[in-house]
């Protein structure tokens, strides 16, 4: 963990946060919303803070642009303690989700709005503002405003308005979050983009795991207030250490104990991603792992097909343990709706990861297909 | 949606019959204003600027319209001053009993006028002993300064707080965050914001106060009279008609670039919208 392999630019560290914590409410009925969070985030990197809907990534972003107090714990800036500084005596800068653009302002005075109050010349800002425009493909547009703007084109302006201060870390809260869909895969890139440029610090909030695992070079995962792992893209994919990451980043089969106990041997809740799953036509490979089946359901999904499995026990009976299986759907010859299957993966693809009480991660995102096994708790 | 063509002239023929409805009487009144004869006949039997003239030379309505300005004025001020910073502390602030205080900041402009003036009218004409010492605070100019901002004060918090629900919170956030202090965030966000809203709620206000006639006739006391109860007292006396006809004219040349300015405000120009 906390290794970055990626960047390669891990000098030294932009943003340091040191056993933050947060709480909300009064001291008769609290919530504490962020909770014992360590980490670095290295200069240069595009780190994700990835979580559910009050899992705590927001409040730790806007603790570090200084708009909430930690309840106790300390933030670093380039090992500069800022922890009780003011917002705007802080060298970050901030996208906001709604973009908070001054709507009495045109573009061109947004963008210039940071260096107007630090009392930058004018005819300097005009140039900085305009060039900062330039890079976000609206020079034409700095005389509109706001509201004469679409949405991807606003995005742009917040960006650039925060762009423009040159900051050491850029805060971005679910920057595409109002965007539809095409666009905000044409923004991903675009983002990723002026980020290599720039060189900034880029610290990105999201709930949208296939946009943290395609834009970071880190990421960490929050759940409840705490951070359950952080590493590279492909770290928090292969190998999620707890049952949490495992099932909100991708999808996870989570193998219960028991099951885990039966097929390999081992008394540990294991996490199997469905589309290391293959069906078995013929033999089993050395080193897979074969189980047998009954398909309860087919979701055709273009070029893969989605398949549930009601895992058979030993004896032939049916076990209550269902799979979720991810295979091209060319291969699905001889699979039929409540008919026997055959599945295997290598041995290696499961692996190990710590529970993290799965009966409250359940209800943390709906759009999370979450197998954990038929056995009652 | 699609009309037939007797069903589009009837909505036209209604529409200019309503306009003319509202509209006719305050043409007449104008027109009127420059009558050469002293009655109010109808049509005019000739033009004449007299009446004009005179309504400036003679002390009764110039001296009423001055007192109505100055009230209206003062009033407002104060309406601007103490709405402002109620919109403010209620848009800004959650404490025990906001919503109550809400209401009973609105409630003066729902009361009928004539609640408000006999409440008023009671407290001014009284002595009030403080133990230490007593006052009375009478009547003139001052009461009904204090009657007027209690009704225009409700204008003035309305549309400003209508302005800061509709701004985005974050705006203040993003100012903080891009570098600027409290006193510059006011400058240049805050204050901009709720300048049109300012502006639009001052003239309300403003309207408001020149044409209130019910509480100021309880609360202005007998040495002091402005335009509408000088208007009043002499629609009833027929040398005068044609002076009351040169103010209300006046009036209402006044009113209408104030009433167009107003609504130019408050419409949504995109400014705090904040999307």
């Amino acid at each position: 963990m906390g290794e970055s392999t990626i960047t390669g630019a891990r000098i030294r560290p932009a943003v340091q946060l040191v056993g933050l914590r947060k709480v909300f409410g009064t001291a008769a009925n609290e919530v504490v919303a962020v909770d014992d969070v360590h980490l670095e985030i290295g200069e240069g990197e595009f780190f994700s803070l990835l979580g559910p809907s009050g899992s705590g990534k927001t409040t730790v972003l806007r603790m570090i642009a200084g708009f909430e107090l930690p309840s106790a714990g300390a933030i670093l800036l380039e090992g500069q303690d800022v922890t009780r500084l003011a917002p705007y005596d802080r060298d970050v800068n901030t996208v906001f989700q709604d973009y908070a653009l001054f709507p009495h302002l045109s573009v061109h005075e947004n963008v210039e709005y940071g260096l107007k109050v630090k009392g930058v010349k004018k005819t300097e800002r005009r140039r900085r503002a305009g060039e900062m425009l330039e890079s976000v493909r609206l020079a034409q547009l700095g005389s509109r405003r706001p509201s004469q703007l679409s949405g991807g084109q606003r995005q742009r302006v917040a960006l650039a308005r925060a762009l423009v201060n040159q900051p050491k870390v850029l805060l971005l809260d679910e920057p595409l979050g109002a965007l539809d869909l095409k666009l905000r895969e044409e923004l991903q890139v675009e983002l990723k983009q002026v980020q290599r440029e720039v060189g900034i610090t880029f610290v990105f909030v999201t709930h949208d795991q296939g946009e943290a695992l395609s834009m970071s070079n880190r990421i960490a995962v929050f759940n409840h207030g705490r951070i359950e792992q952080v590493g590279s893209p492909r770290d928090i994919y292969d190998h999620p250490s707890t049952s949490f990451v495992a099932g909100f980043v991708g999808t996870s089969n989570l193998l219960n104990a028991a099951l885990s106990h039966r097929l390999f041997g081992v008394d540990a809740v294991h996490s199997l991603r469905p589309e290391r799953i293959r069906l078995v036509h013929a033999e089993v490979a050395d080193g897979e792992t074969c189980v047998s089946g009954t398909v309860t359901d087919i979701q055709y999904l273009g070029a893969d097909c989605r398949l549930r499995v009601t895992l058979d026990n030993v004896d032939g009976t049916t076990s209550g343990d269902r799979m979720l299986a991810t295979v091209a759907s060319d291969g699905l010859v001889g699979v039929a709706l409540g008919g026997p299957v055959r599945l295997a993966w290598p041995r290696f693809a499961a692996y190990t990861v710590s529970s993290t009480d799965p009966t409250t991660d359940q209800t943390t995102d709906p759009m999370r297909v979450d197998f954990t096994g038929g056995t009652p708790p | 949606m699609n009309l037939s063509r007797a069903a589009r002239w009837v909505l036209r023929g209604a529409t200019w019959l309503g306009l003319a409805f509202l509209y006719t009487p305050l043409i007449v009144v104008a027109v009127l204003s420059f009558n050469t004869a002293t009655s109010l006949s109808w049509p005019p039997k000739g033009l004449t600027l007299d009446w004009w003239r005179k309504a400036w030379k003679v002390d009764g309505p110039s001296d009423a319209l001055v007192n109505s300005l100055q009230v209206a004025v003062v009033a407002t001020i104060i309406a601007l001053l103490l709405g402002t910073l109620a919109a403010f502390a209620m848009q800004r602030f959650t404490f025990f009993g906001r919503s109550s205080l809400s209401f009973l900041l609105v409630l003066p402009i729902a009361l009928p006028g004539i609640v408000t003036a006999v409440a008023l009218q009671n407290s001014f004409s009284r002595t009030i002993d403080l133990g230490l010492f007593e006052f009375r605070i009478g009547f003139g100019f001052h009461s009904l300064v204090i009657a007027h901002a209690t009704f225009c004060v409700v204008v003035a918090y309305n549309n400003v707080i209508a302005r800061l629900r509709r701004s985005s919170a974050n705006l203040l956030e993003a100012s903080a965050d891009l570098g600027a202090h409290a006193s510059q965030t006011f400058r240049l966000v805050t204050f901009p914001l709720v300048r049109s809203a300012l502006l639009a709620g001052g003239i309300l206000a403003f309207a408001l106060s020149f044409d209130e006639i019910i509480v100021t006739t309880f609360t202005a006391g007998s040495g002091f009279e402005t335009l509408p109860q000088w208007i009043f007292a002499n629609i009833s006396r027929p040398n005068n008609v044609p002076l009351v006809n040169v103010m209300a004219t006046f009036v209402m040349l006044v009113s209408i670039p104030l009433a167009w300015m107003a609504q130019r405000l408050s419409d949504g120009d995109g400014i705090g919208t904040g999307r």
